[in-house]
């Protein structure tokens, strides 16, 4: 795993998120209102939304173009949609939030 | 905690659905058995007649299936009845003596059909209509046999004839009153029906008496005769001639009963750890036979078995639709009417169609339709809320369409739409895609069908069409609540006006305090009541309560329009339509700057920048200079004008100016829905005020204020509100409605809705009969505007609202890649 280091984990609003520049698009970064953060592609599994836009509660965010509500834990669509966002491991360290990019994605 | 110990007895519709609700309040408060005499998990016993008729499967019908009981812990015992309550000792004990101990006891038992006390009615052959093993008598009867008669033209019996003919039998209904389902229908309509099922194949005898079943000589029906004399050939006689409550159980434990078992409006019953409901209690002297109540009643015990202790079951207006394939009927409420009621009806025998509403006092309390049924969720929903209907009852007659909200409900009749033909336009969802998700999930309403399809869940405009299939397709089992009562989403049972009443009454000022104090079941609400409960706050509590950004859409958080492709258009306000050179050359050198790949007028009479990257609004705000337009709020829009009196030859008014003030009055305006207004200079109307929220008119003498004109999803011309003489009264006057509006209407409700909910008396009382309270509601909105900046500015000249714009940057990744 190669961990990179993000931002504090201040500098994402709670229910918020951030986006940044991955090397295969846009990556959103999520906290929770229980100061979780997870990371997804910023591409909506149905027609390609930035989830990053969308409104946060719970483990879930929906989709601002046609609210599909997407598992920020898995990227999974929830029931009855199909489809899922690429999720990628994140940590909070010291107040950092961090973030690794699997080789396996870049490979496949 | 030692969990409590729930034993369920009857494992049915409505005892199931009790579970449903119950596990959804508490799911770990009880352990919980359930005793089904049937060998079937629970199923959707109102479709027995599609099965029948041979348009479903068994399979099809499973409404829980066993892993359901499995996945929320359920122990269930299938094929046991019960047969003794031991209430003392708190337990029940089956026939094959397995016993169960419990704190409480639900009664779920259902009725049986009521068998004629005539001789010959235990022979084989003779059975009623109730369950899977009815049904499927039935159906292996019709392969051997030809003779069926049905005793009984009710609901129950003309689906089982109906069914019966389907597989090929020689079907006589015998039916004791003067007309068809004269319990549901008058006589007109049970004429038409009789005339349409005759025409299908079916025979009717009626008035008439069965006196007896004959014997072939081995044990079997042969033939049914009557009181007459008459006799008519039968291998199969199916006892449709009512049901009776089943309370045996009940009675042999000691639990007072009368014709059902008693229950209080908690469904508790004598002994306080007993719970009745569904068909086999009896409520302020009711013992329902339809699904829609035994649904509201489980709602309310649930709420008890959770010791919540604050629902109540006040009783049910009930509507009846007969499940035949290409027979329209439905009836709802007191559909004969008395002396007091006055009826509206519309009778062509030839196009067979026949319609009867009954008003009383100003409301409809009945309707009884045949043919065209079009309309009938929408009357039920009148009828279920006492709706005063004075002001349309000119319409009344011809439908929603000529009147409501709900787009294209009569124009298409669902129940003759072809299943391939598209019911939403927006997810390209298709009537026989519906239909089949109703049935495989066994679902009851629009919002479950929204969830599931996604029909309805976009424009809306057609989900007065999916209430229509809905209804069609499960009959009076259709959830179909006023979006008025419904809750405001999955997050709680509260309603939109109970949220309201509770941040007002209880000064709530953030979200986290409304959402604890009023129990909501989620952590942090979800998409759709959030946005709710933030702009309740904010317009309840101006000043005190704070925005809370990330409660609101998109739109709302980056003060843009979101588009399909992520990035954002730009819409600069443009007072009253009015520009000026200097606006135009600023807009010009950003369309070039940021290489805007589209450039628009839009129909709101101002320029639309589209495509820009979100990083780059805020300096596009910077070098345009020009107030936000609010082009993607539920805010005020806007202001619409025509040259009015300054330049054009007919104009009375200076309605350009008159515009331009009011705009600039509302600017900063937060609503429910999003407000637009016009101002015409005369009534040629250019400004196209007619369909407005606010639409004014000037006119030789002073002006016209039209409200709940909307020109969107179905137009609605505005109505007539008031005329006054001044500017400064149009400017009172539309601000008073306006505020009246925000702390009145729902959210996501536009004033065209909002109007027709509480009627145009209400408003005109609210604002035009006295002074003190408009000048009152007037100063309100001002204090509340008092608040608001453009967000625009706001956003480039504070440092802390321009995070939402920036992206992180992450130096490494290229070097990851590489
Ligand atoms: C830009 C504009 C079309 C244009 O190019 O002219 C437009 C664009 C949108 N309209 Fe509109 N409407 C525009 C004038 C209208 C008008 C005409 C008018 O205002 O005179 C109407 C009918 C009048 C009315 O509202 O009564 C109109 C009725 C709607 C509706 C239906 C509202 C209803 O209550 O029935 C929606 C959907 C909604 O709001 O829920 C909608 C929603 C939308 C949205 C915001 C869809 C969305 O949620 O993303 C569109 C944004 C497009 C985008 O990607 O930026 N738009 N829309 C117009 C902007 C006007 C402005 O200057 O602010
Ligand atoms: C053919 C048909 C069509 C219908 N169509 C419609 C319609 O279009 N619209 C509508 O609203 N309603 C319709 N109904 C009525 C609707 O099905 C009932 O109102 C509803 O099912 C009643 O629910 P319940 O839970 O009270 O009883 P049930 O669903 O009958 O459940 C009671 C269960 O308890 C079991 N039971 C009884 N005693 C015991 C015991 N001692 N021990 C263990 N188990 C026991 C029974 O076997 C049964 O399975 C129809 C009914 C039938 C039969
Ligand atoms: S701009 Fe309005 S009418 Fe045009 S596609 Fe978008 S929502 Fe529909
Ligand atoms: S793109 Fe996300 S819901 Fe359609």
């Amino acid at each position: 795993m190669n961990w990179l280091d993000i931002c504090a984990l201040e500098e994402i609003p709670q229910l918020g998120s951030r986006v940044i520049n991955g090397p295969k698009g846009d990556i959103a970064l999520f906290r929770t209102g229980a100061d979780e953060v997870f990371a997804l592609d910023d591409r909506c599994p149905h027609k390609g939304g930035p989830l990053s836009q969308g409104i946060i509660y719970g483990k879930q965010v929906a989709c601002p173009l046609h609210n599909w509500q997407i598992q920020l834990e898995s990227g999974e669509a929830v029931a009855p949609d199909v489809g899922c966002a690429h999720s990628y491991p994140v940590r909070v360290e010291d107040g950092r939030v961090q973030l690794a990019l699997d080789k396996v994605r870049e490979s496949a | 905690m030692q969990k409590l110990k729930l034993v369920m007895v009857g494992n049915g519709m409505a005892g199931v659905r009790t579970l449903e609700e119950l596990l959804k309040l508490t799911p770990d408060m009880y352990d919980i058995t359930v005793f089904g005499a049937e060998p079937h998990p629970n199923y959707n016993r109102i479709l027995l007649s599609p099965v029948l008729a041979g348009e479903q499967n068994f399979d099809d019908i499973i409404l829980n299936p066993l892993d359901w009981y499995a996945d929320n812990g359920i122990t269930l015992h299938t094929g046991r009845k019960i047969v003794e309550i031991d209430r003392r000792n708190c337990k029940v004990i089956a026939d094959d003596g397995t016993e169960a101990e419990y704190d409480r006891l639900l009664l779920a038992t259902g009725s049986n059909p009521f068998m004629l006390p005539i001789p010959g009615n235990d022979l084989e052959g003779v059975i009623g209509y109730r369950d899977i093993a009815d049904t499927q008598q039935m159906m292996d009867t019709a392969k051997t046999h030809k003779h069926a008669v049905v005793i009984g033209g009710g609901l129950l019996g003309l689906e089982a004839a109906n069914g019966l003919m389907m597989r090929g039998m020689d079907v006589t209904v015998v039916h004791i009153g003067e007309w068809l389902m004269e319990r549901q229908l008058d006589r007109n309509a049970g004429e038409l029906l009789q005339q349409s099922l005759e025409e299908r194949g079916l025979n009717f005898l009626l008035p008439q008496f069965t006196s007896e079943l004959v014997d072939d000589g081995q044990g079997r029906v042969k033939t049914v005769r009557f009181k007459d004399g008459t006799e008519v050939p039968a291998d199969l006689v199916v006892m449709a001639a009512g049901i009776r409550p089943n309370t045996e159980l009940a009675e042999s434990a000691g639990l007072a009963c009368n014709r059902g078992i008693l229950v209080s409006d908690t469904l508790q019953t004598f002994d306080p750890k007993i719970y009745a409901i569904g068909e086999c209690a009896s409520h302020r002297g009711i013992a329902y036979g339809l699904v829609a109540p035994l649904f509201e009643q489980a709602k309310v015990c649930a709420n008890h078995l959770a010791m919540l202790g604050y629902g109540r079951y006040e009783g049910s207006v009930t509507s009846t639709k007969l499940k035949v394939t290409g027979v329209d009927l439905f009836s709802a409420g007191d559909f004969m009417g008395d002396e007091d009621s006055e009826q509206i009806t519309l009778s062509d025998p030839i196009g067979g169609v026949y319609k009867k509403l009954v008003i009383r006092d100003n409301v409809l309390v009945g309707a009884c339709m045949y043919g065209d049924t079009a309309d009938g969720g929408w009357y039920f929903r009148m009828i279920k809320n006492n709706q005063n209907v004075s002001e349309i009852r000119d319409h009344l007659m011809f439908g929603e369409n000529a009147i409501g909200d709900t787009g294209h409900q009569g124009q298409n009749k669902a129940a003759n739409m072809p299943d391939d033909m598209e019911v939403c336009g927006c997810n390209g969802v298709c009537k026989g895609t519906i239909v089949k998700t109703i049935q495989e999930h066994g679902l009851f309403s629009v919002d479950d069908v929204k969830q599931h399809t996604k029909a309805g869940s976009s424009c809306g405009s057609c989900v007065g069409l999916v209430e229509q299939i809905v209804l069609n397709t499960v009959g009076g089992a259709a959830d179909v609540k006023p979006k008025s009562d419904r809750p405001v989403c999955g997050c709680t049972d509260l309603n939109h006006g109970q949220v309201r009443k509770a941040i007002r009454d209880n000064h709530l000022t953030s979200i986290p305090e409304a959402m604890a104090f009023m129990e909501w079941r989620t952590p942090n609400g979800c998409a759709t009541c959030r946005p709710a409960i933030n702009y309740y706050l904010i317009s309840t509590w101006p000043g005190e309560a704070k925005d809370d950004p990330q409660s609101r859409f998109i739109n709302e958080r980056a003060h843009a329009n979101i588009q399909k492709d992520g990035t954002y258009s730009v819409v600069p306000r443009m007072w009253g339509g009015v520009t000026n050179a200097s606006e135009l050359r600023r807009i010009a050198d950003v369309a070039d700057k940021y290489q805007v790949p589209m450039v628009k007028v839009t129909g709101g009479q101002r320029i639309d920048l589209l495509g820009i990257k979100k990083e780059d609004l805020p300096s596009v705000w910077k070098d345009l200079d020009m107030p936000s337009g609010h082009a993607y709020g539920k805010s005020i829009r806007t202001v619409k004008t025509c040259v009015g009196s300054e330049f054009c030859r007919f104009g009375t008014q200076n309605s350009t100016q008159m515009g331009i003030d009011l705009e600039h009055a509302l600017f900063n305006m937060w609503s429910p829905h999003k407000v637009k207004l016009a101002v015409s200079g005369c009534p040629r109307n250019c400004a196209e005020s007619g369909i407005k929220d606010i639409g004014i008119i000037g006119v030789d003498s002073g002006w016209e204020l039209y409200i709940g004109g909307n020109g969107g999803i179905k137009t609605e011309a505005g109505e007539f509100f008031v005329k006054v003489k001044t500017e400064d009264e149009v400017m009172e006057y539309s601000l008073a409605f306006l505020q009246l509006y925000r702390e009145e209407a729902f959210y996501l409700e536009r004033t065209v809705h909002y109007l027709h909910r509480v009627g145009m008396e209400h408003i005109k009382q609210g604002v035009l009969a006295d002074p003190d309270r408009r000048k009152a509601l007037h100063e309100r909105l001002l204090f509340s505007l008092s608040f608001e900046q453009d967000p625009w500015k706001e956003r480039i000249e504070k440092e802390e609202l321009k995070q939402e714009f920036r992206r992180i940057a992450v130096q490494q990744l290229d070097e990851v890649n590489a």
